[in-house]
């Protein structure tokens, strides 16, 4: 008999070993402006640290909020005391109000339909325990955020059937591609519950269109039993046009009569950790108007609760209209500031995004200097970026794409002239690589070529990995 | 439409001890609005040191605006910090908090610690990383009814259950292991392990070492995991001069004199903040284990389960505070002890018995007198009455597991002072009725 579970002992918390490779290099030799001026820029890290000293001033403005007070008197033991899963109502309200604010308030929120989560790494997967039995089947958009592997997988039992959008048309979700993809889970023997689907999308930037949302609606709806989830934690970071649309809008516009059973089976997650900047705080959430999907994830959450003491300080802060009204229109003009510099950045390299309007990232084409047309030309392109450019991002393929030569690179999460050094970096690369005519000096660093060959097939336990999305 | 776990009513909730919620809910006392109303008596909670941490915390005002000792703000580090290994500032201040509590008899140490949001997640993910669905652990009776929810909702372990009896003081014996070993084979159940709460919930005994003893003997003989689930481990009251001098042994302590590679790689320790600090709103858990490869399993679950850094942070601080932990300690424990034999007292005023316990927020009460006959119907009845016509909530030993009927678990640590005085009045009266109506009704009862 096994001393461990098989969980325990298998890879299946699919922590792609590349990806790993990135960060740990990172670690090693991290980029610092005064320090350490030859080290390794993090661009692999979907985190927005633009609109901190907007949060900072809120704070200082209300002392009392973080001092465990209400009205000038002391509110710690109500606090301590708090495990009632079903939230806080004040910071349920504040969290509902605020949802609905970055929707154009085309859709208002229930209270009593929202179940509070650590996180929506904690939220996703209480939906699959919710929606799916082990062995049924989730499609997923690729490319994706490579934490679904672990957050929808792992524990639950529940398999990932990947939905291939390609660069033909903008990675756009097609009903062919759904077709396929169902068809393939059926050839797999696998029970499709339902699609996921992240907008605004990780790793593309790009939110879905109406188009797209009326397709994935259609389909659900068209399938006995299947679900829909809309993981909206970057609906807040919609910086351009054509705007954020929300599937629950959908829903509102095409489907008047709430007994239809689409209601039932339409789930949206959200969390504060890409638009407040907050992931550290732990603040997640399912939203349905299914009673039973409510009433069952509000139990598991018991699983991963919000601290109570950071519930109280949310709820004051998003409850304070103003504050949350300013915020999200700077926090938007920022990033999309940062965005633009990114994408001029790479266009002058002769590097081209995929056109985007929201998230903390572009979807960077790259396809023009690989070897060749395949992953691991991806992969040696990658790893050159890594520790020759000392830039490290993600590879398209950690992320699922089909087509090789895409990577995700992060804007939100460094200081502008870090930006822009990177994108000296860059140029420096693709001259570089210009003035090889091909042959490619890179090569003559042997050294850490074999380093890395050494290092990918070596199963190092002790890295540091991070959360990340 | 959804999946069997989110259809089926497994989440373990028993129906008794919601009732008892929902009556305590739709009349709860209080001394000027509702003075009839039904005292909670069945939520184990400490409430008795609130002041001691909101002393410290006007002290310590910077650490709640998130301000480090140099008064430079963590907040945005904070805001960012999501690494599921925890903050070292926490886990540091953590582990040098249990030595000290512990009485320094063994050194407790970061890389072994893996932080959860309470101890809910963090019996959960053990079960995640020991057990597969259909395997099981043995827990002895009674026990706390969450875990019919906690290791076996999600995670399809199954509980076995090994029966501790009144006759010698509810204790762990060597041969109620195997009766629940042998039962797990003729269930056709592989056991994994077995998982023990000490100090006991419901009992508010410490383990003895002959208990500890047998259950490593048995572990070690069948080859199998012990969980140690220790989060009342600072309840302990019985010290006579210091909190660290107190009748609890911890199962790393116990292990540790066993000087065994194999047991000690198979031994596993669950702790939490919410009773011994008494703040369960804030999530804060911890698995304890000298296994690295269930650390590091464990560690990435935790990412399910991350503690908020706003919290890890503000307590960090208040545990490093040495000076301040040793007095808490010693004046919660003061109370905690006072509280409960407020409690005893009462209820042999009433003529009612406990079990002798040394730790705890509740006792283990025994009202088998009061059972109208020697059955869980009984005890039912009996619950009920106390619950609408006594006023009184409190826990029924069969919510608990227990094999034998007329156990009661009864919280003191709570409530004020006066409304436990109250409540006791409440519980006199009551059985000075039963008392006179047996006499009018010729019923037997035994006394």
């Amino acid at each position: 008999m096994r001393l461990l579970s098989t969980k325990a002992t298998c890879n299946s918390h699919g922590q792609d070993s590349s990806y790993f490779l990135g960060w740990q290099e990172y670690e090693k030799n991290p980029y610092d402006e005064i320090l350490n001026p030859k080290g390794i820029i993090q661009m692999g890290l979907a985190e927005n640290q633009l609109s901190f000293d907007l949060l900072e001033s809120w704070l200082a403005k209300n002392p009392d909020v973080s001092g465990f007070k209400r009205d000038g008197k002391s509110i710690f033991r109500e606090l301590a005391l708090f495990q009632d899963y079903h939230g806080l109502s004040s910071f349920k309200k504040a969290l509902v109000d605020f949802m609905a604010e970055i929707r154009g308030n085309r859709v208002t929120f229930d209270p009593d339909h929202m179940v509070l989560t650590a996180g929506s790494t904690s939220a996703n997967e209480t939906l699959m325990f919710c929606l799916a039995e082990q062995g049924d089947a989730f499609l997923l958009p690729t490319p994706y955020y490579p934490g679904f592997d672990r957050d929808l997988k792992w524990r639950t039992g529940v398999e990932i059937v990947p939905i291939h959008c390609s660069s033909a048309n903008n990675f756009k979700i097609t009903e062919a591609a759904l077709q396929q993809a169902y068809q393939e889970a059926e050839k797999l023997n696998l029970n499709v519950k339902g699609i996921l689907v992240t907008n605004p999308s990780n790793p593309l930037g790009t939110t879905l269109s109406l188009e797209e949302l009326n397709i994935l609606v259609d389909f659900v709806n068209g399938h006995k039993n299947m679900h829909l989830i809309s993981d909206e934690i970057y609906s807040g970071t919609v910086f351009n046009s054509p705007g954020f649309v929300s599937v629950m809008e959908v829903l509102n516009n095409r489907f008047s009569n709430r007994d239809q059973a689409i209601w039932d089976r339409v789930h949206v997650v959200y969390s504060l950790s890409k638009d407040l900047g907050l992931p550290g705080f732990r603040v997640g959430c399912i939203y349905s108007e299914n009673d039973k999907v409510v009433a069952a994830a509000t139990k598991m959450s018991s699983f991963g609760l919000v601290s109570s003491q950071t519930q109280y300080l949310l709820s004051t802060m998003l409850a304070d209209k103003k504050f949350t009204k300013n915020y999200l229109v700077d926090n938007q003009k920022r990033l999309k500031r940062r965005q633009k510099m990114l994408v001029s950045g790479l266009m002058k390299t002769g590097m081209k995004c995929l056109e985007s309007n929201a998230g903390l990232f572009c979807w960077v084409d790259m396809r023009h200097l690989l070897k060749s047309n395949t992953f691991e030309a991806e992969m040696e392109l990658w790893k050159r970026i890594v520790y020759d450019v000392k830039l490290n991002i993600s590879p398209g393929s950690s992320c699922h794409c089909s087509e090789p030569g895409w990577f995700r690179v992060c804007f939100a999460n460094m200081s502008e002239e870090t930006l822009k050094l990177a994108m000296k970096r860059f140029k420096s690369f693709v001259l570089s690589l210009s003035s090889d005519n091909g042959e490619n000096k890179a090569y003559s660093k042997r050294n850490s070529l074999t380093k890395w060959v050494f290092r990918l097939s070596s199963n190092d336990h002790r890295h540091r990995d991070q959360e990340e999305r | 439409m959804l999946s069997r776990k989110a259809n089926k009513d497994s989440h373990g909730q028993d129906s008794s001890y919601f009732e008892g919620w929902q009556e305590y809910e739709k009349n709860p006392y209080h001394p000027i609005q509702n003075p009839l109303g039904i005292i909670q008596m069945g939520l184990a909670e400490n409430q008795l040191s609130f002041d001691l941490l909101e002393y410290w915390l006007r002290r310590n005002s910077n650490t709640m605006a998130l301000l480090k000792k140099d008064a430079v703000s963590a907040f945005r580090e904070l805001a960012l910090f999501q690494d599921y290994h925890g903050l070292p500032a926490f886990k540091d201040a953590l582990v040098k908090f249990m030595t000290r509590m512990r009485g320094n008899k063994t050194k407790y140490s970061s890389d072994k610690l893996v932080l959860t949001a309470g101890a809910t997640a963090a019996n959960e993910i053990l079960m995640f990383c020991l057990a597969d669905p259909g395997h099981a652990f043995i827990v002895p009776t009674p026990y706390y009814p969450g875990f019919d929810r906690d290791l076996k909702w999600r995670t399809g372990v199954e509980i076995v259950p090994m029966h501790c009896s009144s006759s010698n003081g509810f204790r762990i014996t060597r041969e109620a292991l195997e009766e629940a070993y042998e039962l797990g084979q003729e269930l056709n159940l592989k056991i994994k392990g077995v998982l023990v709460t000490n100090p006991s919930n419901p009992l508010g005994t410490t383990m003895t070492k002959t208990e500890l003893i047998h259950l490593l003997d048995f572990a070690i003989d069948k080859n199998i995991h012990i969980v140690s689930d220790e989060i009342y481990s600072a309840t302990v009251f019985d010290s006579s001069s210091s909190p660290t001098t107190t009748s609890f042994i911890s199962i790393m302590e116990a292990v540790k004199e066993r000087n065994n590679n194999n047991i000690r790689e198979r031994v596993h320790m669950v702790y939490s903040l919410s009773k011994d600090l008494g703040v369960p709103g804030f999530r804060v858990g911890m698995i304890y284990s000298n296994n690295e490869i269930v650390v590091a399993a464990a560690t990435k679950m935790s990412s399910f389960a991350l503690v908020s850094s706003q919290t890890q942070f503000l307590l960090s601080n208040l545990l490093s505070d040495a000076k301040f932990t040793e007095k808490y300690m010693e004046e919660n424990q003061r109370r905690l002890k006072r509280r409960r034999e407020m409690l005893v007292r009462g209820l042999r005023n009433a003529g009612i018995g406990c079990l002798r316990s040394n730790a705890g927020l509740f006792c283990w009460v025994d009202m088998r007198h009061l059972l109208k006959s020697d059955s869980f119907e009984a005890e039912k009845e009996l619950w009920k009455r106390i619950l609408c016509e006594v006023g009184l909530n409190i826990s029924a030993g069969s919510s608990c597991h227990c094999s034998q009927p007329g156990w009661f678990r009864i919280c003191f640590a709570n409530i004020s002072e006066d409304t436990l005085q109250l409540a006791m009045q409440r519980m006199k009266a009551f059985t000075n009725s039963i008392v006179f109506s047996s006499a009018n009704n010729h019923t037997i009862y035994n006394m």
